[in-house]
């Protein structure tokens, strides 16, 4: 028989003011097994630690219920309260009689009674509790970055300088990502490609990572510490270990009407291609869906010319496979598409553009060479108008655009408008904007330098409709302050498109079982507390991926994931959940129902022998829950046709002892 | 808050289906609207007026005969408003009160005309008919 303590705590008013919890210790003191019954203010504080300890001590308990929050909130607390007084901590029970009790409860009877029946089923449960040990698993020494963005990059470097392995996986053949497409950034207005550049240096040369660039995730399994990771190496028909990235081969390709996607497709690139100057691996790669050679055996123009004799046309995918301590997604963000929005006349004329199109009509490396010029004619144009939150703050049913804010879009705007004022002082730019949201430092005063200083028409409205007529476009909106439908002859329009997730998120998460809200954003183990690591152990956000985010706030984040990934790195095992499911040999038929419905793939067979009663030997196939990879989720107990298997610390019989004392 | 017009501001709202507390503000719907130099209350005024409960102004304007039913704010706005269908419940609310047909099948000989299609007569119709 247990000897158990109850512990209700008052949480100031937060359960006290629905709950009477003088009450609810009184009626729990006669439960079967309750030795001990008191309630307090704050029983996390110290003073309630330590009523918690003394009563263990001076009434020998075996077993505690607390009374309080969601154990979300303080389990692991009082469980190190039960253990520093000599209890096992799997000997401590939390009644959640706030968020489930008094949180949802107005009335005061009703809420003591609900708490009654909880404390309750929580004894009940304590009376069949056994103590358990954790188990140890050890700690592959190594991080995966997936991306090689901003996020990825800062991310693998502040890892890699702590003194562990990285390695980058990066889809396109350069790392850099969006940034390196950018043009300016915001407030300081550094050149992106100045502060990016060095960083993306620094990656390359640094001896603890390793760049896999033209590469995808393909599979992952394993757990937390011990992550099996396959990365599929697309083929770039480039030895990479020979070519020199003199360029040649690019500047020789017959095949020069590929659309250029680092320029999101305003000018064209060859079917062999180095993305930017900058790029890093500084290796050529060959795009199969456009080179003749690969397509049909007649060119092989780039293999004559290249002198390091780094063309391979029969180069194949290749897959690596390595161990991985933890996992950090960077998978970062794309511009939504402009397609269904047919009253901004995008698809219709080609000097309706997004911002990132005027990143690169503004870069120095883009197909303008840095000046603006409307892409359907050359021209220079005089009236610009910037629309901002195209696709972003739509009605949560719109099938067009995305219910959040885009978070970025006012302050790169402010920034183009800004900029353009200040090279051609000859336009006139007009901006219409919703609210404009400037949260950040120095990012108010920025918006303010490109009214003020600047002289960029800020109008309060949305435009309504973009029609081209001739080689203008007329844009008509409405300005509600002036309570004015305005009519304007603009010669570019610029869309500040929403962003969403990268595509290839959704099938990652699925992989990394980490979970996504319903934009396909990565979803943090605690909005506030813990927002750089995803509810899966071992897998950690960085950047957009988790939600739209600018340079500095990714480059913080960034940081942060790295910082969690070094704390998990730095340790030699990691205890384990010793909730974890165990079969019971005896009662298994070795049906494989468990095995079937396991996510972690935690369940292998082996064939064991049995004696008999009669003394012959029989072998049988039973089933072995390998505890490292357990995440004791429970799913295997549900579907053993033979009750054989169990969960530590939440036994089938612990469940229905709980139910029945809610049903007394 | 007692307002008069607050039993007529909750039956436009059930008529109409529209939830104006829906509207950001953005004013699109004024940015779109063809007929918004004929209006003396645009679209996005109607959604805030509706509202605030300040109904009354509207119900005394020509905009509400004004607008053309073109749909091109019900299109367009980010927030699934339809201004439309509010400015629509609104004049609904004139012609009921009044009790006046301002237009009988008599009238639509006169009106025979090569130039104009026959859904403009039978939305004239909707509009201008109890």
């Amino acid at each position: 028989m247990q000897r158990i303590g109850v512990f209700v705590c008052w949480c100031g008013s937060n359960i006290a003011g629905t709950v009477d919890v003088q009450a609810v210790s009184e009626a729990l003191k006669t439960e079967p097994g309750v030795v001990f019954s008191t309630n307090y203010q704050y029983m996390c504080s110290q003073a309630g630690q330590d009523i918690i300890k003394n009563a263990i001590a001076e009434h020998k308990l075996t077993g505690i219920v607390v009374c309080s929050c969601s154990p979300r909130m303080h389990e692991a607390t009082f469980r190190k309260t039960a253990a520093a007084a000599g209890l096992n901590p799997y000997m401590v029970e939390i009644a959640n009689i706030r968020e489930q009790c008094s949180w949802v409860h107005k009335d005061m009877p009703i809420g003591t009674e609900k708490a009654i029946i909880l404390g309750r089923a929580a004894i009940a449960k304590v009376n069949l509790n056994t103590p358990l040990t954790p188990g140890e698993s050890p700690v592959t020494k190594r991080a995966l970055v997936i991306g090689g963005g901003i996020a990825g990059i800062q991310t693998a470097l502040d890892i890699a300088d702590a003194g562990f392995e990285v390695d980058i996986v990066e889809k396109k053949p350069t790392i850099g990502g969006k940034m390196a497409q950018l043009d300016k950034t915001f407030p300081t207005l550094d050149c992106a490609a100045c502060i990016l550049t060095p960083k993306m240096v620094d990656v390359a040369q640094h001896e603890k990572i390793r760049i896999f660039s033209y590469s995808e995730v393909e599979a992952v399994s394993g757990f937390v510490g011990n992550f099996d990771v396959k990365i599929k190496k697309k083929a770039r028909f480039v030895d990479e270990t020979k070519c020199t990235g003199c360029g040649l081969c690019t500047e020789k390709c017959p095949q020069k009407k590929v659309p250029n996607e680092f320029n999101l497709g305003m000018d064209n690139r060859r079917a062999v291609y180095i993305p930017f100057a900058q790029a890093v691996p500084k290796v050529a790669t060959i795009d199969a869906d456009y080179c003749s050679m690969l397509k049909n055996g007649k060119c092989g123009v780039c293999a004559k010319v290249c002198t390091a004799g780094a063309i391979d046309y029969k180069q194949q995918d290749q897959t690596i496979e390595e161990k991985y301590g933890a996992i950090v997604v960077a998978t970062g963000f794309n511009p939504i598409s402009m397609d269904k929005f047919d009253e901004y006349a995008y698809s219709q004329s080609k000097d309706v553009i997004t911002s990132l199109e005027f990143e690169r009509l503004t870069n120095a490396a883009g197909p303008t060479a840095g000046k603006l010029l409307r892409p359907s004619d050359g021209k220079h144009p005089h009236t610009i108008v910037f629309v901002q939150c195209v696709g972003s703050r739509c009605d949560s049913c719109s099938e067009k655009g995305k219910e959040y804010c885009s978070k970025i879009c006012c302050m790169y705007t402010a920034k183009h408008a800004m900029l353009t004022r200040d090279k051609y002082p000859d336009t006139e730019v007009y901006v219409f904007y919703i609210d404009v949201r400037t949260p950040g430092k120095a990012f108010d005063e920025f918006y303010r330098r490109a009214v003020e200083e600047y002289g960029v028409h800020y109008i309060k409205g949305m435009v309504g409709k973009v029609a081209p007529e001739g080689d203008k476009l007329m844009v008509r909106a409405s300005d509600l302050l002036a309570n004015k439908q305005l009519n304007i002859e603009a010669d570019l329009v610029v869309l500040a498109a929403a962003i969403e997730p990268d595509k290839s998120a959704r099938p990652l998460a699925t992989m990394l079982t980490a979970s996504m809200d319903t934009n396909d954003f990565f979803t943090e183990a605690h909005p506030k507390l813990r927002p750089v690591e995803s509810p899966t152990a071992g897998v950690f956000l960085s950047g957009a991926c988790q939600g739209p985010k600018d340079i500095p706030e990714t480059v913080s984040q960034a940081g942060a994931a790295a910082a969690k990934v070094i704390g998990l790195l730095a340790k030699d095992k990691l205890t384990g959940n010793p909730c974890v499911a165990s079969s019971d040999e005896l009662m298994c038929n070795g049906c494989s129902s468990c095995a079937n419905v396991c996510p972690y793939g935690a369940i292998t067979y082996e064939n064991k022998e049995f004696r008999m009663p009669d003394r012959t030997v029989a072998i049988r196939r039973v089933a072995k829950v390998n505890p490292a990879v357990c995440q004791g989720c429970g799913a295997c107990t549900v579907a053993c046709p033979s009750g054989a298997m169990d969960l530590k610390g939440f036994a089938s019989s612990q469940i229905i002892a709980e139910v029945d004392a809610i049903c007394r | 808050m007692s307002n008069p017009m607050e039993n007529v501001r909750e039956e436009i709202i059930r008529r109409s289906g529209v939830d104006p507390k829906k509207c950001m503000r953005c004013g699109k719907c004024s940015g779109t609207c063809p007929a918004y130099d004929e209006m003396e209350y645009h679209p996005h005024q109607f959604v805030y007026m509706v509202e605030s409960g300040d109904i009354e102004p509207l119900m005394k304007s020509e905009s509400v005969y004004r607008c053309l039913t073109c749909f091109a704010c019900v299109e367009r706005c980010p927030r699934g408003v339809e201004p439309a269908k509010l400015i629509e419940a609104v004049r609904l609310e004139v012609i009921r009160a009044s009790g006046a047909n301002h237009m009988t099948p008599d009238h639509v000989p006169a009106l025979l005309d090569d130039e104009i299609p026959q859904q403009a007569l039978v939305s004239a119709f909707r509009k201008y008919t109890k």
